[in-house]
């Protein structure tokens, strides 16, 4: 101790100091930092705003305002938060068409994912939102179906219907179908709440919970979902089984009973 | 019927073991003489008379893949968590109908085999019924002697409707819970009665634990025992006043043209049921029905949207979708017209076919019997207004479904209910008068045919150089089918002054009833048939051709 001490004036000490405490830093921002922003260096993050900047002038801003402000085609996006950006575009929703009718269609996603991100870095450089969801947070890991069908029933099929095929709300607008949305935008969706759909921040609806609602619509809404009665026929319900069940039950049945009457047995031949 | 005597094994003193049975039991049953006076028994032929054979079998099929469920399927709302097969369902708390069915579903062998031919049979069942009833309808076969057998029909549709609901209703699941609660609610709406009701038929509150083991007994017991009943006598009836037929040459009025029971009709009904059968097996073997598991369980806080009944219900949800929310309230009470208005119209509705036979027959004043069907056409009014009852029908199932409308057609609901609103007063009046005027066309061109014959389609150039087209007349026996129809003429009401020169008052119903008769036959609503005088006039040369 008496050797450090003695040496605390030397010319170089205060060097030293601010070099280990640099290290020090260092090695607990490599540690406790979100990996996300661990790589993402200042520059390259200003970067992504001025790109994202001039990406907005060009597509967004004849709606939404030169500065994000909002006009009267384009709500204001201050504070929406990187996650709806990447939900709105990243699903093609965004940039809408000019004359879209009660609702922005799920279309064509025009922007590659890095131009979707730059613009997403300059929407949250507007205002605190929503981040982008990562992997593990809408991951399927650990997450129960059981309890993410319980919570869908509960808060998403009265618009959603049961497994997500989408429904009908007023004046032509309607919930979309969930079937194979990539589940970092169902995830962004419940956080955003984008157009008629409410939101469900994470105290509405915890992290978990989303977790188990994406789970359970990939288990029984995605491409690789079984049918264990044969055809689903649409998973609408009772209306395109009667539909079903009028054309090829009865339907054929009647041909059936069209054919059978056209072959009679003949008294005599003639 | 296996007994074939000769008159050599009698000579020996024993008859063969078949026989002695038949004998044994004809003593006990007296069968001889019910299959001498039946086994014979002659059936006309026609695809539109299977129609009724399709309900017939396909209720077969539901009792006998009813019975099978019932050994699995257990009626109780007590509430377990499931630990069944079906991942996605694990550990949820449910009722023990939801349970069964699901463990009917994925853990009973052939289980959700049966449990879709049951359903699709059901669906099947009701959609046949809907048709015959039309067939019969539409070809006035339920004139006298059938008006009773026309009635015991129409009660086996309504209380199909009834059991199918109680049916679906049992799994306890999100969609059908929603349907009861519907239903529920319809009940509520009555006035003064409707919370008495309520309370009654679910043991207390809204959904209590009561009403799956109720339905339950409803659905396997009481109603099918009331159909079997009721069918049993239909075709009793059926058997009793022979089937009918349409026109022909060599069919009357009082013969039956066609082949007889045993065995032409035994063998193709035969065949017929295993084909119908075989074509609902393999619908259900192909097509899911009511997947239960991805609707879960019922629970009042949940719902879902697209929740629609079964086909057969969907007149009855068009109705309450399409009626706007109206209420009155009075000294705190609501009459809730929304719902009761809309209730009121499912009996109305419903009821107006119902009792059809017995307006016609009012209207005709006719009271002979009638084997020989009409071909619609010749029943323009008829036919008309039983187009325009389906277009109502009808026109109410697209209300019934106007989410699904929506969505897949690109539509707003609001779009679509208003088309139902307006549709259902304008669409049948539209069908009605579009209809009519088909028949009478209709009834003209068969005038035509019979006067001037069939066109051949082929140009004949006169020496002239006119260019005519050949026509063909037409046989004896198609001028008979052509001609065969009665035509009625209207009821008039007759003299008001008797030979005293005392008037007399005539009755509002009298005069209604001239009215209605002049609607119906009268100048507007009937082509006059040709008359031989007609044909031979036209024929003899002496007409212009």
């Amino acid at each position: 101790m008496k050797k450090l001490s003695a040496r605390r004036r030397h010319p170089l000490a205060a060097v030293v100091v601010l070099l280990l405490a640099l290290a020090a830093t260092g090695v607990l921002y490599t540690a406790l930092a979100p990996t996300g922003k661990a790589q993402a260096d200042e520059t390259a993050q200003s970067l992504a705003i001025d790109e994202g900047k001039k990406l907005y002038a060009v597509g967004c801003a004849s709606c939404h305002g030169t500065g994000g402000q909002g006009t009267s085609d384009g709500p204001s996006l201050v504070g929406v938060g990187a996650a709806a950006v990447d939900f709105q575009v990243g699903t093609g929703r965004m940039p809408a068409a000019t004359s879209q009718g009660a609702q922005v269609p799920r279309k064509k996603v025009i922007y590659s994912q890095a131009e979707i991100d730059q613009l997403a870095a300059y929407i949250a450089s507007l205002g605190a939102g929503p981040n982008i969801p990562t992997k593990e947070q809408y991951g399927t890991e650990g997450a129960d179906i059981a309890e993410g069908g319980e919570l869908f029933r509960t808060n998403c099929a009265q618009c959603h219907n049961f497994t997500g095929k989408g429904g009908a709300l007023t004046r032509g607008k309607y919930a979309p179908t969930l079937e194979d949305v990539d589940p970092k935008h169902i995830y962004e969706a419940m956080q955003t709440g984008p157009q008629n759909m409410p939101s469900f921040p994470d105290t509405t609806l915890s992290e978990q919970n989303k977790k188990d609602i994406i789970a359970y619509l990939e288990a029984v809404n995605s491409s690789d979902t079984e049918s264990p009665g044969g055809l689903e026929l649409g998973g609408l319900g009772p209306v395109s089984e009667g539909l079903f069940g009028w054309i090829f039950g009865l339907g054929g049945l009647i041909a059936v009973a069209v054919w059978v009457a056209a072959r009679t047995a003949k008294a005599k031949k003639s | 019927m296996s007994t074939t005597t000769t008159s050599e094994s009698r000579s020996r003193g024993k008859a063969p073991a078949g026989e002695r049975v038949a004998d044994w039991a004809d003593g006990r049953l007296g069968i001889y003489s019910l299959a001498k006076a039946n086994m014979r028994k002659i059936f006309p032929d026609h695809w539109s008379f299977m129609l009724g054979e399709i309900c017939l079998y396909s209720f077969i099929i539901i009792i006998l893949t009813g019975v099978y469920l019932t050994l699995f399927f257990h009626p109780s709302m007590n509430e377990v968590e499931y630990h069944g097969s079906y991942v996605p369902l694990q550990g949820q708390l449910m009722s023990e109908a939801f349970a069964s069915t699901l463990d009917i579903s994925f853990d009973v062998r052939g289980g959700l085999l049966i449990r879709q031919i049951h359903h699709w049979a059901a669906i099947i069942f009701l959609a046949g019924m809907f048709v015959h009833m039309m067939r019969v309808f539409f070809t006035g076969a339920f004139r006298k002697p059938r008006e009773i057998n026309w009635l015991f029909g129409f009660l086996l549709f309504v209380l199909g409707m009834f059991t199918g609901f109680t049916g679906y209703s049992l799994p306890d699941d999100l969609l059908s819970g929603t349907g009861v609660r519907f239903t529920q609610g319809a009940i509520l709406s009555v006035p003064i009665v409707g919370t008495y009701i309520s309370f009654f038929l679910f043991g207390g509150e809204f959904p209590g634990t009561d009403f799956v083991a109720r339905f339950y007994s409803i659905h396997i017991l009481l109603l099918p025992g009331i159909m079997l009943g009721l069918v049993v006598g239909h075709l009793i009836l059926v058997f009793y006043h022979k089937h009918t037929q349409f026109a022909g040459p060599g069919k009357s009025n009082k013969n039956v043209v066609g082949m007889p029971l045993l065995p032409v009709y035994m063998a193709k009904a035969g065949g017929f049921f295993f084909l119908v059968f075989g074509l609902i097996a393999a619908l259900a073997g192909i097509a899911s029905v009511n997947p239960i598991w991805v609707l879960g369980p019922y629970r009042p806080d949940q719902v879902s949207t697209g929740a629609q009944p079964d086909w057969y219900m969907g007149f009855a949800e068009g109705l309450v979708r399409a009626m706007p929310g109206w209420e009155i309230d009075f000294w705190g009470h609501t009459l809730v017209l929304g719902v009761f208005v809309p209730l009121v119209l499912f009996g109305l509705f419903l009821g107006v076919i119902a009792l059809y036979p017995f307006i016609e027959s009012w209207i005709t004043g006719d009271k002979r019997e009638h084997h020989i069907l009409d071909r619609p056409r010749n029943a323009p009014t008829r036919t008309a207004f039983g187009v325009a009852w389906v277009t109502g029908y009808m026109i109410m199932l697209i209300g019934g479904g106007n989410d699904i409308i929506a969505t897949h057609f690109h539509l707003s609901i609001n779009a679509v209910t208003w088309f139902v609103r307006i549709g259902f007063f304008a669409g049948p009046i539209l069908a009605f008068i579009i209809t009519k005027r088909i028949c009478l066309g209709l009834q003209r061109r068969d005038r035509d045919k019979v006067l001037h014959g069939r066109e051949t389609g082929t140009i004949k150039r006169l020496p002239h150089g006119e260019f005519i087209e050949v026509h063909e007349p037409l046989s004896q026996e198609a001028l008979h089918t052509l001609t065969a129809h009665e035509q009625y003429k209207p009821a008039e009401i007759g003299p008001t002054v008797d030979e005293n020169g005392v008037e007399r008052k005539v009755k509002g119903s009298e005069k209604l009833r001239a009215k209605l008769s002049d609607a119906y036959f009268g100048e507007d609503a009937q082509i006059p048939k040709p008359t031989v005088e007609d044909y031979k006039e036209i024929t003899s040369g002496h007409g212009h051709h």
